[in-house]
């Protein structure tokens, strides 16, 4: 391991983004919504992700925590420019990219993708050293010895010695070892920005700090921006600076990791922690609302977690929420948190539909407000 | 371990822990039980004498890697084993009940005769494909992971549960099939206007509800769960994994619940088996596996679940990966990953076998908890100094299991081991500090 995380070390406490560093890459309203069939004449639109902003910043990890089809993986595959967005702006370095897939070999150069399925993004009938050498051939980054910067990539995501993986073919790595090689061959062309989209949930649970550390490590001495897409938010809390949290396609809180999980602000947030699996809970959990995501077809009107959460108010049904600072830079899109609501604005509103499985909805007690 | 082995940690553990009823009583015992894939020298030792008792109305969790042999072993102990898969070896004894509030209901559904009927033990092992059919479902039924793939998609989940229940209750005519699988689709918190729903009409939640409920149907003894979340959200798993305590306790099956998911296993299971490589190597409860790992694999696989609270500290999971079953290394299958390993261990395999106790302060007192370890850091023949980490005392045995009789009884289990975990968090292992310098104790949660 290296010497930043050397075993007991504390890690160093995260810290407001951008306070230090510029953002490499920033989304600003980003949506995109995709136009379905339904039924036999029907149609409908699928609203993945609403108006997401975010900040990528040198030398940090920003984690994009949230349940499957809460938009995180559509909002990986925005940024990578291989989805185009419906609106928004994307700027790299301060300056606005265009938003489609034409012209993208310079913005794959600063910005790369590493998938999920290590299984499924490597090719079966190509060599370790195949995969690598290509990016560094399109995109000149060695021009005379091809050999030796493979090698130079294979030591960087400690596959340590090179000569035993490069000519090696991908059934013949374990999982870890396989998405060892995604991130080089994503590393090939230097980039800046390194987006994750749950890197280790394919793998088995020994080696997925192994792989988290390698993250640590790249944003420490590559001074990467990385994107950490996840829905364990155990070890978005571990490896990342930033948490940011979606649901049904919108943002809904934002913070730096530790304040995040210790003081959630956000009812889903809170909901979220209340479910994950955790040992070391002094009590058995009471789930701090109930039921499934909502359908993107058609989201509920006002906040879309409202039918959900249990303190959800008559303004919540109605007006979708600002995002409001609960704490320096940790912001909660949340009418909980604004102060200035009329006393019929505030009325409780029972959960609307008890979703199927509710069979006892415990309250849980009002979350702290500031 | 030989079969008076087993006799006498069973008897140890029924005088120590007071059983009320008869809970505690074995009801699946798995011994010796050995698979491989192939046939002759080349074959592959997916499970290698695998010894595992699960007791009536008890959570036995079943903790691995992928690969390691935890579904190859669930499948060979109930017969569903498919080729190249051959079973080479053990006994798997289930110990039916006849007079149990199910039974009843069996008889009520009119069922007549049958070796449920009276009370047996009866090899697995050595059952014909009649008798199998008459036990499978009925008395032991399977969850699978994807539920997508076990229901068929072509018809409503209705006629499923229809299906499984004309096959094994002929007594029940239409309409009482019918109002019972509105009864069981509402147990598990579906609405019974969803009978006529097609499998990918559901939700991926309600298809596992529905899965289990198709379980429950003919209230077997014995559950068998194979990941039967992992494929959900973690706020949809927690609602099962309470749907599912809350009828263990109803009900009272065993459940055999299998996942690559520890930290999910702490808090959801009684007892915790730990394989590796196709080995069991520690059985302990979860309380004691949580706080007082033994073998260093469950101490590297406890570390490798980054904590909820507390200060952030860089944590090391373990160094290689998880053998090739094709190639499993000489003597213990852990030692290459193993930061102990001794000059034995790449010779001689470990066997199964109780752990000398340790109860610092308190010497000469015998731990109460039934524990075993497959480690050779813990050969009471050839003592050897015990890296700290593995030689933490015991957590206090969370108390008399839970009467069965009362509802809700059974989530003491849970707050129970939260209670022992209380206790030892003024010690100096707290769950925070695992794998690391100590640490303050963890944070306060707010949630």
């Amino acid at each position: 391991m290296t010497e930043t995380l050397a075993g007991g070390a504390a890690l160093p406490e995260p810290t407001t983004p951008g306070a230090a560093e510029a953002p490499v890459l920033e989304a600003r309203d980003l949506t995109k919504l995709f136009r379905v069939r339904r039924g036999l004449r029907g149609r409908g639109t699928v609203h993945a992700v609403q108006n997401v902003s975010l900040t990528l910043a040198r030398s940090a990890v920003t984690a994009v925590v949230g349940e499957s089809g809460s938009g995180k993986s559509t909002l990986a595959r925005m940024l990578a420019r291989i989805i185009t967005p419906t609106s928004g702006e994307l700027l790299l370095d301060g300056e606005h990219m265009p938003l489609s897939q034409r012209h993208r070999q310079q913005y794959a150069g600063r910005v790369q993708l590493v998938l999920q399925d290590p299984f499924a993004s490597l090719n079966p009938v190509h060599s370790v050293r195949y995969h690598l050498s290509r990016p560094l051939k399109i995109h000149h980054m060695a021009d005379g010895d091809l050999g030796g910067a493979i090698a130079a990539l294979l030591r960087r995501v400690a596959l340590d010695p090179p000569d035993r993986f490069i000519d090696k073919y991908p059934h013949e790595l374990s999982g870890g070892q396989r998405q060892r090689v995604a991130i080089a061959r994503a590393l090939a062309v230097q980039p800046d920005v390194l987006l994750a989209d749950e890197p280790v949930s394919m793998l088995d649970v020994s080696i997925r700090l192994g792989v988290l550390n390698l993250l640590a490590d790249l944003r420490d001495r590559s001074r990467l921006a990385i994107l950490y897409v996840t829905h364990d938010i155990a070890s978005a809390r571990y490896l990342a600076d930033t948490i940011v949290v979606m649901y049904a396609g919108e943002l809904v809180e934002s913070a730096p990791s530790t304040q995040l999980t210790d003081t959630p602000a956000h009812p889903y947030t809170q909901l979220l922690l209340s479910a994950a699996p955790d040992p070391a809970r002094a009590e058995r959990p009471s789930l701090a609302g109930r039921g499934a995501p909502p359908s993107l077809v058609s989201p509920p009107s006002g906040c879309r977690f409202h039918p959900r959460c249990p303190h959800a108010m008559a303004v919540c049904t109605e007006q979708r929420p600002p995002s409001v600072q609960v704490s320096p830079g940790h912001s909660a899109a949340c009418w909980l948190h604004v102060s200035d609501l009329r006393p019929a604005q505030a009325q409780p509103v029972p959960a609307a539909q008890p979703a199927p499985g509710t069979h006892a909805t415990r309250p849980a007690g009002p979350p702290k407000e500031d | 371990m030989s079969a008076s082995d087993v006799a006498a940690t069973i008897t140890a553990e029924g005088s120590l822990a007071a059983p009320p009823v008869d809970r505690g009583e074995p009801v699946l015992e798995i011994r010796g039980l050995c698979v491989d894939y192939g046939i002759g020298d080349g074959a592959t030792h997916a499970v290698a004498d695998a010894d595992l008792v699960l007791r009536r109305g008890q959570v036995l969790g079943l903790a691995g890697e992928s690969g390691s042999g935890k579904s190859t072993l669930a499948y060979a102990a109930t017969r569903l084993l498919r080729e190249p898969g051959v079973i080479t070896g053990g006994e798997v004894l289930f110990h039916s009940r006849p007079n149990s509030p199910a039974g009843a209901v069996h008889q009520d559904g009119g069922r007549e005769g049958g070796i449920h009927s009276r009370a047996g033990t009866a090899d697995l092992l050595e059952l014909g494909e009649k008798e199998l059919q008459r036990i499978r479902w009925s008395e032991i039924s399977v969850v699978m992971q994807s539920a997508l793939n076990a229901l068929n998609p072509g018809i409503s989940i209705g006629a499923q549960i229809d299906d499984v229940l004309r096959a094994h209750r002929p007594g029940l005519n239409g309409r009482a099939r019918r109002a019972r699988a509105v009864e069981l689709l509402e147990m598990v918190g579906i609405t019974g206007d969803r009978l006529g729903s097609y499998p990918h009409e559901l939700s991926g939640g309600m298809r596992q509800r529905a899965m289990i409920a198709m379980a429950l149907a003919l209230e077997p003894q014995v559950v068998i769960m194979d990941e039967p979340t992992t494929a959900l959200d973690v706020v949809t798993q927690r609602e099962i994994l309470e749907e599912l305590v809350r009828l263990r306790d109803e009900l009272g099956f065993a459940a055999l619940f299998i996942t690559h998911d520890l930290s999910l296993l702490i808090e959801l299971a009684d007892e915790i088996a730990v394989m590796y490589a196709g080995r069991l190597v520690e059985r302990a409860r979860s309380a004691s596996l949580f706080q007082a790992p033994r073998h260093p694999y469950t101490y590297g696989l406890l570390n490798s679940f980054p904590p909820m609270h507390g200060a952030r500290t860089a944590m090391i999971g373990i160094p290689g990966s998880p053998p090739d079953l094709r190639a499993v290394p000489p003597g213990c299958a852990f030692h290459p990953r193993c930061p102990h390993a001794l000059e034995r261990c790449s010779v001689d395999v470990p066997e199964l076998a109780t752990v000398p106790q340790v109860a610092p302060g308190r010497p000469g007192q015998e731990d109460s908890s039934l524990r075993e370890v497959a480690c050779w850091l813990h050969d009471a023949a050839n003592p050897v100094p015990v890296p700290s980490e593995l030689a933490r005392p015991e957590p206090p045995d969370p108390g008399t299991p839970p009467d069965p009789g009362l509802p809700a009884a059974g989530r003491d289990t849970a707050a129970g081991a939260a209670a022992a975990g209380n206790g030892a968090a003024a010690g100096p292992v707290t769950a925070a500090g695992r794998g690391a310098d100590p640490v303050p104790a963890e944070g306060g949660q707010t949630s």
